[in-house]
């Protein structure tokens, strides 16, 4: 069994990104998308909080995400994996079920 | 079809300052009126959905918090506070409404609906459901 989570807001902004990585059973995928990519990027004050979660969860973010918002994939934190919109998809079904923290 | 399938309703929004509470609210109510597995969640600001002493009249809006002690009467009385957020705020069981249901298997008696559970246990009951409702 596992979940995919997405997560759409800035982690600056609201505790979505938090509390997914708090409530998220070992073993999960996590995807940030639309402002919740900027949860992916290194050298900020909550990269230190994926980077620890990555023992348990497996990160992705979205590409296109990124590029709109001019993110480079350089600035990303190691280990968080970029996909394109196959890729989201290929992630929902290769997972049992999918939550959305809004 | 009649599969019935665990619902798992998390709720991470106070109430009255945007319409979520209300809307989880009513979508739970339709999982419960088509006789599902229904169980609410509540983290975050959620938490706030249930504390007692309501009073809406100031603000001419429908105090929706009655709805909650209704639950029991469809058959959702799976409501689990995290423990985590409950804290956080400062806020004990006794802040709360007391959420109780009649046990039709142990002659109808008066049980609690609300159990408080830790990160870890709220991470395993997410697992164990078949579909995730988040507002």
């Amino acid at each position: 069994m596992s979940i995919l989570h997405t997560v759409n807001k800035s982690p600056f902004d609201r505790n979505s990104l938090e509390s997914c990585v708090r409530l998220a059973a070992k073993g999960g995928a996590v995807l940030m998308i639309e402002d919740g990519v900027y949860g992916a990027m290194k050298g900020t004050s909550k990269s230190d909080m994926v980077s620890n979660a990555m023992k348990d969860l497996t990160f992705y973010v979205l590409g296109p995400d990124l590029k709109a918002r001019g993110v480079d994939e350089g600035k990303l934190i190691d280990g968080v994996k970029v996909v394109d919109y196959s890729g989201f998809v290929n992630l929902t079904v290769e997972n049992d079920k999918v939550q959305n923290w809004l | 079809m009649s599969e019935t399938k665990k619902l798992m309703y998390v709720n991470r929004k106070a109430p009255y300052g945007t319409i979520y509470a209300w809307e989880s609210l009513e979508v739970v109510l339709i999982g419960a009126a088509f006789e599902q597995d229904v169980s609410v969640a509540f983290v975050d600001d959620g938490v706030y959905q249930l504390c007692k002493d309501q009073d809406t009249t100031g603000l001419g809006i429908k105090n929706f918090s009655a709805t909650y002690k209704a639950l029991g009467d469809y058959d959702v009385n799976k409501l689990y506070i995290e423990k985590e957020s409950l804290e956080a705020r400062g806020l004990t069981l006794d802040d709360l409404m007391p959420l109780v249901y009649e046990d039709e298997d142990d002659d109808w008696a008066e049980k609690d609906s609300i159990k408080v559970v830790s990160s870890q246990e709220m991470a395993e009951l997410f697992e164990q459901s078949d579909v995730l409702f988040n507002f």
